[in-house]
């Protein structure tokens, strides 16, 4: 176990010096002046010059990228080049909102696609099994932010039950989760559609086993057998891509933040791009890949704790 | 008994609540945004949409721009210019003072130019300042500016949210929380959802102040921008950033749509340093091949009005010059074919605004007709600034130029991107700069759109509109866009 720990734990440490390694190089070759980007096409070289060192512009790379790391490490992220506030600060305003929105669209997506998943296996070859899968081809399909449109147009301009975007913060809670139920459903139907055919091929896997055939044969309900012995069995591919999908679910408010106008991180991301607000993309980049890198590396230790047979592989 | 005095306390609950609800809708303005920005002090930041939503209304400058572009008094209530022009004698209003409680007097104004005008400044238009030779503060209420040149729209950039009075104890966190003079106090701001203003009740003109609040909301996608306008979360879009999307507003009774004009030259940018374009029957032959009608059409949806110099078409000097070169794809071809250049390929490199990018498809069909072969090239904000603007690599491009009075771009020599250098031109602007008298100036600006024009500097496409979405009831909003700013005073609701 330790050595397997080990192994995954230089790997992981490995990954995020190499992100943090790119991500700094990409965003200083990228063309374009921040200096000139914030003061506009009228100004004059002086009042460039005088931001520019204001910025930080003018040191050598080499000496930028290690002050930046060794800042990053003690949570010092820099002071953001347009709003001129620390980077950390922008990031903790915009957090709660975007991990809200994860949560929720993860915790949707996990109840619809193990009902879903279950169910369809459950009725194999029927056509209750037939039209979830088609549902959830369906669901592949569809792109996220036309998706947000359309329920936008249905529920908040036709019908008037649900606002067409915006997020007020969570000292109103009742607005608050109405302002977070259609984001999160046009979050949650695109990923519950990917796991959902998941679920049903590794649960169909597993009903095909000698155990459950033994658990059938001694009488047990269909009902105790899915969820007793089919559900844990067939876990490790769902844990997987359960955990591809919540880097995803993060990713994926990118979009849906900008489509629902949503003041979390995907929609700072957007704006500090435009604003050539290198300490934030840095930052937010950087934290995103964390993100992705952490749910990987959870997910490697989650299948030792479900599988204790891939330790001894391993 | 009892019941009595519940039913009576719950009528006077609801008769408060009821009135307030409606106080408080008739007196709430939302807005719309699609940029938000990202400080909130227009005097070190040049993001237009600062100025959208602080200057004039939470900030106040000496003077006031009106919409039909007219200077007129505000923290200065009158000023008397010297017999050669170059001394300005300002006398302050007593009434004012700033939202924190300090008061406003001419050591304000001496701070906010000098700090203007200062070797570290990092005011976006510095340029503004630099006609200033110095300025004194003769007493509390008298400021007076010496020029060091006469500067004929200098009371105008008075106006403009870069030269906003601010104070030496709040300047230092404007950025943020702006404190100012004007008819509405800073709120609050949710970064990425909202800001809000409320009516300054201690404001010398606050009885022509309607609205108690004015909220901001930030949308920059323009399906989610309509979505928020139908499902009446706004009430106002007045920049609004989908044009093929007004069509539903203008069915609905509930919307009233506003096709106003704004400062912004849209233009094909040639290149007048670089070869072919340092041929002027090149840039005429250009000029012969596009077709304005189609790009407004095709890139506007018809919302456009099309300008054949550079000159907005509601300024009182302008001229119609849309008739100066005909389109006339055949004899373009020969023009092409007589200056050596037909047949040959060209970059159209262009920015990522849709104005743009429609524009340079339509132009590239255009040229291609005429039998030269431009290569579209879309690239990022940040690369347009650094290789088309600042190093001027680049054959031709699309870009609006949204600033008041800004012919003296051709005056600006070769380093300026348009590569253009013409000393009859620079003159020219030196007089219209320099001229005291509005009418003469008029006639001066005239001659340099007819020159212009002649000279086929770039191919002159349109005058970027300002659409707007209203709601009917709101009322007293500007129309056009003279500046970059538009009061809220004298707007209302119901």
């Amino acid at each position: 176990m330790s050595y397997f720990l080990l192994r995954r734990t230089i790997g992981f440490l490995a990954t995020l010096i190499a992100v943090s390694i790119v991500v700094f190089a990409v965003m200083n070759v990228l063309p374009g002046d921040p200096a000139l980007t914030i003061l506009g096409l009228d100004a004059t070289d002086d009042a460039l010059a005088a931001l520019r060192e204001d910025l930080g512009l003018n040191d050598p790379l080499l000496t930028r990228y290690f002050a930046w790391v060794s800042g990053a490490l003690v949570g010092d992220l820099g002071i953001s080049h347009s709003f001129r506030v620390p980077v950390s600060e922008l990031i903790a305003e915009r957090l709660p909102m975007t991990i809200s929105l994860a949560v929720a669209g993860m915790i949707v997506t996990l109840v619809i696609a193990l009902s879903v998943g279950i169910y369809a296996a459950s009725h194999h070859g029927k056509a209750g099994d037939w039209a979830t899968m088609f549902l959830s081809q369906l669901g592949i399909a569809v792109p996220a932010f036309w998706l947000s449109i359309l329920l936008v147009l249905l529920f908040a301009v036709k019908l008037r039950w649900l606002p067409p975007g915006g997020f007020a913060g969570w000292s109103d809670p009742v607005a608050a989760i109405r302002s977070l139920i259609l984001p999160t459903v046009a979050l949650a139907l695109v990923q519950s559609a990917v796991l959902a055919r998941v679920t049903r091929s590794s649960a169909l896997e597993v009903m095909r086993q000698d155990f459950t055939r033994t658990a059938r044969a001694s009488g047990l309900s269909q009902r105790r057998i899915l969820w007793r012995h089919v559900l844990p069995n067939a876990l490790v591919p769902i844990v997987t891509i359960v955990g591809m999908q919540f880097a995803a679910l993060v990713t994926g408010t990118i979009v849906i933040e900008n489509v629902f106008y949503l003041p979390g991180l995907g929609r700072l991301i957007f704006q500090s791009i435009a604003n050539r607000d290198l300490p934030t993309v840095q930052a937010l980049v950087m934290l995103f890949a964390v993100i992705v890198v952490t749910a990987n590396f959870i997910v490697d230790l989650l299948y030792v704790l479900i599988d204790p047979r891939l330790k001894a592989r391993t | 008994m009892m019941h009595i005095q519940k039913s009576l306390q719950f009528t006077a609950f609801a008769m408060a609540l009821g009135f307030s609800v409606t106080a408080a809708a008739a007196a709430d303005l939302v807005i719309g945004m699609q940029q938000e920005p990202t400080s909130l002090d227009p005097t070190s930041d040049a993001t237009a949409s600062i100025d959208g939503m602080m200057t004039q209304n939470v900030y106040e400058s000496l003077t006031i721009v009106s919409e039909n572009g007219e200077v007129g008094p505000n923290l200065a209530t009158a000023w008397d210019v010297s017999e050669d022009g170059l001394t300005y004698t300002f006398t302050l209003t007593d009434a004012a003072q700033f939202h924190d409680g300090t008061a406003f007097d001419s050591e304000d104004v001496l701070f906010s130019f000098n700090r203007a005008m200062a070797e570290d400044s990092v005011n976006p238009s510095k340029g503004i300042f630099k006609p200033i030779e110095n300025v004194t503060a003769p007493d509390a209420r008298t400021v007076q500016i010496k020029l060091k040149n006469k500067d004929a729209f200098f009371l105008f950039n008075m106006g403009q949210g870069d030269s906003a009075i601010v104070a030496s104890e709040s300047v230092d966190t404007n950025n943020a929380t702006p404190v100012g003079t004007g008819p509405f106090k800073f709120d609050s701001w949710t970064r990425g959802d909202r800001l809000t203003l409320v009516k300054n009740p201690d404001h010398r003109d606050a009885a022509s102040v309607a609205l108690d609040k004015v909220t901001y909301r930030f949308i920059s996608d323009p399906a989610a921008a309509t979505a928020a306008m139908m499902a009446e979360e706004l009430d106002a879009f007045p920049g609004f950033p989908a044009p093929e999307l007004l069509e539903q507003f203008e069915a609905d009774p509930r919307f009233r749509v506003n096709l106003g004009s704004t400062e912004g030259e849209v233009i094909l940018a040639m290149n007048n340093a670089k070869p072919p374009f340092d041929n002027i029957e090149v840039r005429r032959a250009v000029s012969t091949a596009i077709n304005r009608d189609e790009i407004i059409d095709g890139a506007m949806y018809g919302k456009a009005t099309p300008i054949g110099s550079f000159y907005p078409p509601h300024g009182k000097a302008y001229v119609d010059l849309t008739g100066a070169y005909p389109t006339d794809t055949a004899k373009a071809k020969e023009m092409f074919e007589a200056a050596g250049v037909a047949g040959s390929t060209m970059t159209l490199r262009v920015p990522p605004f849709p104005y743009a990018t429609r524009s340079a498809e339509i132009i590239q069909a255009q040229l291609a007709d005429a039998g030269i072969d431009a290569k579209v090239e879309n690239v990022e904000w940040g690369f347009w600034i650094d290789e088309i603007y600042k190093k001027q690599n680049y054959d031709m491009t699309i870009i609006a130029h949204t600033s008041p009075n800004d012919m003296g771009n051709f005056a600006r020599g070769p380093k300026y991107f348009y590569g253009y250098d013409d000393p009859k031109m620079t003159a020219l602007w030196e007089n219209i700069s320099t001229e005291a008298d509005a009418d003469k100036r008029d006639m001066l600006l005239k001659e340099g759109q007819q020159y212009l024009s002649d000279q086929a500097v770039h191919g002159f496409l349109f005058q970027l509109p300002l659409l707007g979405v209203f709601r009917t009831e709101v009322k007293g909003y500007w129309s056009s866009a003279p500046v970059l700013y538009t009061p809220l005073k004298g707007v209302s609701k119901g």
